[in-house]
């Protein structure tokens, strides 16, 4: 008998080339995903060295970060019209597809690559982007990458990494109502620190995961580097061949990912406990996305100084109840279809009292919502419904805030800044993002479902 | 990228935790298509007062002393957040040599030493020492192939060091080098996999 195998060393096994004693093993690189702002630097090492790209037919790219998404054909700052003609020649030469503005896949990286079927069980994905984690939600072992390692793979489909150590999630009970997947994640950062998962991959097991959707479940995977993770997994199922189906590049198949799972008596290198059942939603008052409480609770006594100064908090204060600016709806956490609904269950016959951006993950997302008429619930309600894009999440687009702002945003990060200068992200999920939106001011979800 | 052996230099204190790469370089200075000239960018939102880049003269980097400092001393968890190499590529851009701190984040580690910025992660207690020795501007020693910090003390505390990236930084060997001195292992691969 094989020893018992975890699913992350499984798919890592199955992916070393070479390794020498005491080196980094050479990992092949199933699927490399790209967009623009990480790239250019990296295709222009390749020229230098004179390489072609070893499998253009194993890299994808798309634009996302610098687009706008009031009118994406509407460029007036020359530092995106180079960092866009830049990706634009750099596909072209290289031999690479590129889902572009205005075509029919064009979207966040990581909403476009489960969508397409590109993603898939049992693969290795790298991006030059932190939450490429988020694909482990299909059983991937899918994570960030510098531009460094980007050209690395464009020329060779290979990465020189060091073997990460195993964390076990487990997480068992039903979500309460108004209890969402983002409030889960948020809740596991808050009880291990931003840098508590630092060298490991999360493995996130137990009931709750299994009854989790596939939207849900790329949500979780995706705040896994929040925590300093290098990648998030779950174990593919029914679920997961079920979303699969039918997409264009998924496989045809599943019979042979039936085995991507953690063998009986596999040890992990360490391992947390969550009780989904006593969660509540979720909303972070500092400047980190460990930084979190219960939106029925206080802001803890011994919180960050500087923080508190920065977000205008004080210690022992709820969160529940504080005014608002603006609400950003969207990101590679929350822009799926799924998570327009919750939002529009709450926002439907209703108005907004801050200001409310609303933005699609990918054009497929919009033209779902559409067919759904979610937009005209946005838009009634007194909402922007805007075009795909990282948007507000990183304020480098023209979506951002201004100084001293309040926001509840369903993206990943609340670091200092990240939405605008002097901005204040308060990281939420959809339902609580749409229930604040209606009250002007941080709210409970639960009233509205 | 030149072999690095052992260098001496000014160190500069910021003294916080989980200093994210945001901070380091914000996202609307990364819109650039080439590595070099982003130490001007550099920590521009605690740096400067604003888009102008009028200094904010409390900011550690901006004070009387701090100029040509190599040696950054930052609290736990340095480099935390997006992947972006840009964080490196500033650091560098700057003048910064090597980074202090008690941790680093995986991808911020992995993009500094690919740029020849060292993470030193070190004890609390030499942490504490070096931030003082920082405060103050004085000089830290580094020797990179001994993997060892000295401190004005004289006091000398080790750093780990990836064995492997570390033959690369001592003998400037290529990273990419080495793996396309694999290219006949990368095609084996892929033709055992087709079938």
């Amino acid at each position: 008998m094989p020893a018992p195998r975890t699913l992350f060393e499984k798919i890592w096994n199955d992916h070393v080339v070479w390794v020498e004693p005491d080196g980094p093993a050479v990992l092949y690189i199933d699927l490399h995903l790209i967009h623009e702002m990480t790239s250019p630097q990296a295709f222009a090492g390749l020229r230098r060295r004179n390489r072609p790209v070893r499998r253009p037919d194993r890299t994808v790219a798309t634009v996302d970060h610098v687009i706008p998404t009031r009118d994406p054909n509407r460029i007036s700052d020359p530092a995106v019209q180079e960092v866009l003609a830049a990706i634009r020649r750099n596909c072209a030469e290289f031999g690479i597809r590129l889902h572009e503005v205005g075509s029919e896949h064009q979207g966040i990286v990581h909403v476009i690559g489960p969508e397409l079927g590109l993603t898939q069980p049992g693969m290795t994905i790298v991006c030059g982007d932190s939450h490429t984690s988020t694909h482990g939600a299909f059983g991937a072992l899918a994570f960030g990458v510098g531009t460094s390692e980007v050209e690395h793979v464009l020329a060779t489909q290979c990465l020189l990494q060091r073997r990460p150590k195993t964390f076990e999630v487990r997480v068992e009970g039903r979500l309460r109502p108004g209890v969402t997947a983002k409030d889960l994640i948020l809740t596991l950062i808050a009880r291990i620190g931003i840098g508590g998962a630092t060298g490991h991959v999360f493995e996130y097991r137990g009931s709750t995961l299994r009854a989790l959707s596939m939207e849900e479940r790329m949500t979780i995977c995706n705040m896994s580097i929040e925590a300093g993770a290098r990648a998030g997994l779950v174990a593919p199922d029914d679920t997961t061949f079920a979303w699969l189906e039918g997409r264009p590049f998924a496989p045809r198949t599943f019979e042979a990912f039936r085995d991507l799972t953690t063998d009986e008596g596999a040890t992990f290198d360490r391992s947390v406990s969550i009780d989904a059942g006593a969660l509540e939603p979720m909303v972070t008052w500092g400047t980190n996305p460990s930084m979190g409480i219960p939106i029925s609770g206080a802001i803890p006594a011994d919180a960050s100084e500087p923080a508190l100064r920065y977000m205008d908090f004080r210690a022992g204060e709820p969160v529940l109840g504080h005014p608002i600016d603006v609400v950003f709806i969207g990101s590679c956490t929350n822009s799926r279809i799924s998570d327009l609904r919750a939002a529009a269950s709450a926002l439907k016959g209703r108005k907004v009292k801050a200001r409310v951006l609303v933005v699609p993950g990918s054009q497929q997302v919009k033209r779902q919502a559409e067919r759904e008429g979610l937009d005209h619930i946005f838009r009634e309600a007194g909402c922007e419904w805007r075009e795909p894009g990282c948007s507000m999440c990183i304020a480098m687009n023209g979506d951002e805030l201004r100084e001293g702002q309040y926001c509840v945003s369903t993206s990943n990060r609340n670091f200092e800044g990240r939405q605008g200068k002097g901005g204040r992200t308060i990281l939420a999920s959809p339902l609580t993002a749409a229930a604040s939106a209606v009250e002007g001011r941080v709210a409970d979800p639960r009233k509205y479902l | 990228m030149d072999p690095i052996t052992s260098f001496r230099g000014k160190a500069v204190a910021l003294n916080q935790p989980n200093i994210d790469t945001d901070q380091i370089t914000p996202a609307n200075y990364t819109k650039v298509t080439d590595k070099t000239g982003l130490g001007k960018i550099l920590f521009a939102h605690w740096r400067y007062k604003n888009p102008a880049f009028e200094p904010n003269p409390d900011f550690p980097l901006n004070r009387p002393g701090a100029e040509g400092a190599t040696i950054l001393v930052a609290g736990d968890n340095f480099g935390c957040g997006s992947s972006r190499e840009h964080a490196p590529w500033a650091l560098v851009g700057y003048g910064f040599r090597a980074v202090v701190s008690t941790s680093f984040a995986d991808i911020f580690r992995s993009n500094a030493l690919k740029n020849g910025l060292v993470p030193i992660a070190v004890d609390p207690a030499t942490h504490r020492e070096a931030l003082e020795a920082a405060e103050q501007h004085l000089e830290l020693e580094v020797d990179f192939p001994a993997q060892t910090i000295t401190l004005p003390s004289g006091r000398s505390a080790s750093f780990p060091v990836d064995s492997f990236a570390k033959r690369c930084l001592v003998q400037g060997v290529d990273e990419l080098g080495y793996l396309l001195a694999h290219e006949p292992d990368i095609a084996a691969y892929e033709s055992a996999r087709k079938k």
